[in-house]
């Protein structure tokens, strides 16, 4: 078997034991391929636990820039005893095996046909440290050092890097630079390099960021405006609450007075985090939550005194794996309906899916302004493999001449003036409504909310025409939303194509890269990236336009492809689900199988005669 | 009937306060409860106790769950914005409303169903937090508007209207309040006016978490021989630890109080509360105290009544959060958005 031979476009996989400080590491290794200007996703297989189980930290670097998981593993380091001979197993045949070799292991522990990198890596760093946690944290360093004698990574970015990561610490950075050295010789002198698969320098990543998507939300939500937040941690969506907090000490402590243009509450519950947020959107401050699909069951009640008393909500729903507790720390688009339809009664929320960190940012801010116009919650459905997983995205953009868009707020001058209000009447036709803050004028504009029915002036009423008025306006409010969300993103294929395909969020890159293997296969494909909820009518257009329209998603119940169904009413045998749901994110390889196979079951002619799904569910 | 407005013909002789306010600019629409509910009266009560204070209207946030309790605010302040929520859930939407402006006055009206069933949760992290707040629970021991079930805060062994003996112990929201940190802690008595209005003042005067329990008997399903939250049982085992007057500013002091100890507590907005002891050695500034009384005389049969705890040093949730002295519901972009030039630094640290 010949080693595998490729330079910048292989797989390599980190198996580390949770808590062993192998992380800052790991990100090291990635950031240095990408400050050599070579793509690279890396992505975080982890546990719901703090200490001592088996994580996972996948590198994928492809100098074509596909981002989305690959599947395979060229060269596994394999750091955990306790997962070795599953590690060594996913080793793609002619790949290779790096592992620590300080203790001699027997014959019938490796594979013949991968090749094999030993460095007693334990040994070094005990001859060398005498602490336990340094022999422990440079094991990884130091490991990084000897990777990138074989990968051919440039010696001088990984200092740089390190030079950027301790600035100001200087002792802790020469304790790191000699450990990345220590790796470096031992591998120089005693295995042979560099390897088969190898990274060379570059100009593929240009002016884009390598940042993961909570982090980018949490930023939106900064730019956006939001002042109150309200959260309960919750994985995979704590590092959004806490990186506003970290953003809020930064950019919204007032420079002259030393106080806080920021009030962000851990609160009890989900329950009580998305009170606070209808609390303050009523009071019109901007304020959002951050959570995952067990929040969102919590908050399903406030969420209808949301939608019927007409108060502005931003929820981040960074989704994983359900239903219950599910897989807290695997990926999935599964809170699609929950949140569509959340609530008892008629009810029917906004949605936006962002596809990566620079989506997560613009939809965030975006959502703050929807909220205001809208006078609705907003949901901003992102997920795990986004949320908490650094990726290569365009940059941040933000044009200062943006003011905040706060909707129909009526204002002292205007009730002074004589101006009618009626907090729920439609004066505009669009079904949005005016408000007005509490306190505003002394006399005009005060009402009072609640989940009631009630008139146009926000009277108590049980009357059936003052209900239907309501409820028919609140249909026409949604119709409104239809053109002011994010629109869908379209792309014809190089020839007129009889199939089309839906798809959504984190599914992006590795859809990109299955359409352009299908399209070397000769099976050519429409796409329509949908962004968010309520659909446009350039949905139903799309199609309707095509034969056989493929809905592509990472959940078992094709939950977007019912809301397509049901909102349009199209036949559901057109609609053909494409569904990934076992908690790993959906494989570009994964995806051009399932559409390719329908393709040519149905005679190299697409044939919208069944709905049997393809599915991966182990 | 609450959308039958009230004639708005005020009789010129009705006596104005400094605002040239009449109590009647201070009421709401017409009550839809029972005839005889304690929880009018204690509408009245707060309608004296903001006219008599001279508070705008408009700047009061009043805020409720779900319940007879909740219902209420509607049948007061007419002025002021209303926010009737989830059962059990008005404390989280408060301290959102707070963090919103924090220039408002937040009051919070609840019951016992609300408050120490459903809503335990929130009614304990709101009070901890120190939410700049009135609230007000109206406990009448029982679920009036679902007819008649028994409540959290019923005594054990009391009986219900057909007859079923409570067996469960009861939770005593005052002696929760204290324990939490509430730092203004009063009971009262639905029927009790004299002693409600001036306590109501005072935590509206309060800054922090100003916590009221007000026993308010239920004439359709709680006001029986069986009961005790009947306007019987309270009358007869009521025991008032002060009697206590709020006097906005120092200067005014004029009140003079005849016989018996004074204690005078200056708050945070320089009003006074002035309190006549009736029980000797009684320091409502003393936190252990306040809950050692409320357990004897509960031990006792008996309900105490008063101004039970104040700390008039308090501080509230703004204060441990540092929040900016503007509303944050004024503030816009410029305010808030970091700007595009440190975007791109951002953007910079990222590659």
């Amino acid at each position: 078997m010949a080693p595998i031979s490729a330079v910048n476009d292989f797989v390599v996989k980190f198996a580390n034991v949770n808590g062993s400080g192998s992380a800052s590491a790991n990100e090291l290794f990635a950031k240095a391929i990408l400050r050599m200007g070579v793509p690279v996703s890396p992505r975080n297989i982890f546990p719901s636990n703090i200490q001592g189980l088996p994580t996972w930290y996948e590198v994928r670097v492809n100098a074509r820039g596909w981002l989305g998981r690959r599947g395979g593993v060229d060269l596994m380091v394999a750091m955990n005893p306790q997962t070795w001979d599953g590690d060594l197993k996913e080793i793609e045949p002619g790949g290779y095996l790096f592992y620590d070799s300080t203790k001699p292991l027997p014959k019938s522990k490796f594979r013949d046909d991968v090749t094999v990198l030993g460095v007693p890596l334990t040994d070094i760093c005990n001859r060398t440290y005498s602490e336990a946690r340094q022999r422990q944290l440079f094991k990884n360093i130091m490991y990084i050092g000897a990777l990138s004698v074989l990968l051919d990574i440039e010696p001088a970015v990984v200092e740089t890097l390190l030079a950027e990561q301790y600035k100001g610490k200087e002792k802790l950075l020469d304790a790191n630079k000699q450990a990345f050295h220590l790796g470096r010789d031992y591998a120089t002198e005693h295995l042979a390099h560099p390897l088969g698969v190898r990274v060379e320098r570059a100009d593929a990543v240009g002016e884009r960021i390598f940042v993961d998507g909570n982090a980018a939300a949490a930023l939106g939500c900064i730019y956006g405006g939001a002042t109150v937040c309200a959260w309960y941690p919750i994985t995979p969506s704590s590092s959004v609450a806490e990186a506003f907090q970290k953003y809020c000490m930064k950019y919204r402590v007032d420079a002259q007075t030393g106080t806080n243009k920021f009030a962000i509450i851990q609160a009890e519950d989900e329950i009580a985090s998305i009170g606070m947020v209808v609390g303050a959107g009523w009071n019109g401050a901007r304020a959002f939550t951050a959570t995952s699909g067990p929040g969102v069951s919590l908050m399903t009640e406030f969420i209808g005194l949301a939608y019927f008393a007409e108060i502005p909500v931003t929820i981040i729903d960074v989704q994983r794996g359900g239903p219950s507790t599910g897989m807290p720390t695997r990926t999935q688009q599964s809170d699609v309906l929950a949140c569509a339809y959340a609530s008892h009664g008629d009810t029917k929320h906004v949605l936006l899916f962002p596809e990566d960190p620079a989506e997560c940012f613009e939809f965030s801010a975006a959502a703050l302004d929807l909220a205001d116009r809208l006078q609705t919650p907003v949901f901003v459905l992102t997920d795990l493999d986004i949320g908490m997983n650094q990726r290569l995205c365009e940059p941040f953009r933000w044009d200062d001449a943006r003011e905040y868009d706060r909707g129909k707020v009526m204002t002292h001058a205007e009730l002074e003036a004589g101006k009618d209000f009626g907090r729920y009447k439609d004066v505009d036709g669009d079904g949005v409504p005016y408000r007005t803050y509490p306190g505003t004028h002394p006399t005009r504009g005060s009402y009072f909310t609640r989940g009631t029915s009630r008139d146009p002036y926000a009277r108590y009423s049980e009357r059936g025409p003052d209900y239907i008025y309501n409820m028919e306006r609140l249909l026409n409010k949604f119709d409104t939303a239809r053109s002011l969300v994010p629109q869908p993103v379209a792309r014809a294929a190089k020839q007129k194509a009889r199939c089309g395909a839906l798809y959504y969020g984190s599914t992006s890159p590795a859809m990109a890269e299955a359409i352009d293997a299908l399209e070397r296969e000769g099976v050519h494909l429409d796409t329509l990236r949908l962004r968010a909820f309520p659909f446009p009518e350039s949905v139903r257009e799309f199609i309707d336009a095509h034969d056989t329209v493929f809905v592509v998603e990472q959940n078992r119940d094709a939950q977007l492809r019912s809301l397509v169904v049901n909102e349009f009413g199209i036949d559901p045998a057109r609609l053909v689900p494409v569904l990934h749901y076992d908690g790993t994110p959906i494989t570009a390889r994964f995806i051009a199988r399932a559409i390719s196979e329908r393709v040519r079951s149905a005679g190299g002619r697409a044939q919208g005669n069944g709905v049997g799904a393809a599915r991966v569910g182990g | 009937m609450t959308y039958v407005a009230k004639p708005k013909l005020h009789h010129p002789t009705l006596p104005q306060n400094s605002l040239c306010y009449t109590r009647r600019d201070y009421e709401g629409k017409i009550s839809t409860l029972c005839a005889g509910c304690g929880h009018d009266s204690i509408s009245a009560a707060i309608i004296q106790a903001c006219w008599e204070l001279a508070v705008e209207p408009h700047r009061i946030a009043k805020l409720s769950g779900i319940g007879c309790s909740s219902k209420t605010p509607d049948y007061f302040l007419g002025q002021s914005h209303g926010f009737n929520t989830v059962h059990g859930r008005m404390p989280s939407v408060l301290t959102g409303a707070n963090l919103a402006n924090r220039d408002l006055l937040y009051l919070g009206v609840s019951g016992d169903g609300d408050s120490a069933s459903i809503g335990i949760g929130q009614f304990v992290h709101a009070i901890r937090r120190g939410v700049n707040m009135v609230y007000i629970v109206e406990n009448n021991g029982v679920y009036g508007l679902t007819k008649g079930q028994f409540s959290a805060t019923a005594d054990q062994g009391s009986t219900s209207k057909r007859g079923v003996v409570n067996a469960d112990s009861p939770i005593d929201m005052v002696g929760l309040a204290l324990q939490l940190g509430a730092t203004y802690v009063g009971r009262s008595f639905s029927g009790d006016k004299q002693q409600l209005v001036p306590l109501i003042k005072g935590a509206i005067a309060h800054r922090g978490a100003a916590f009221l329990d007000v026993i308010s008997p239920c004439v359709a399903f709680n006001n029986h021989a069986g009961s005790t939250k009947s306007y019987e049982y309270v009358r007869a085992h009521n025991d008032a630890v002060n009697r206590l007057d709020v006097i906005p500013t120092r200067e005014e002091i004029a009140v003079d109080y005849g016989e018996g100890e004074l204690v005078e507590v200056e708050q945070h907005d320089g009003s006074v509360l002035r309190l006549r002891k009736l029980d000797a050695g009684y320091d409502p500034r003393d936190r252990i105290a306040a809950m050692n009384i409320v357990q004897q005389r509960q031990a006792q049969g008996e309900v105490v009544t008063g101004l039970l705890y104040v700390d008039a040093e308090s501080e509230d949730l703004h204060a441990h959060l540092s929040t900016d002295a503007r509303p944050f519901n004024t503030l816009g972009a410029r305010e808030l958005s970091p700007g595009a030039a440190v975007l791109d630094k951002i953007n910079a640290s990222l590659r």
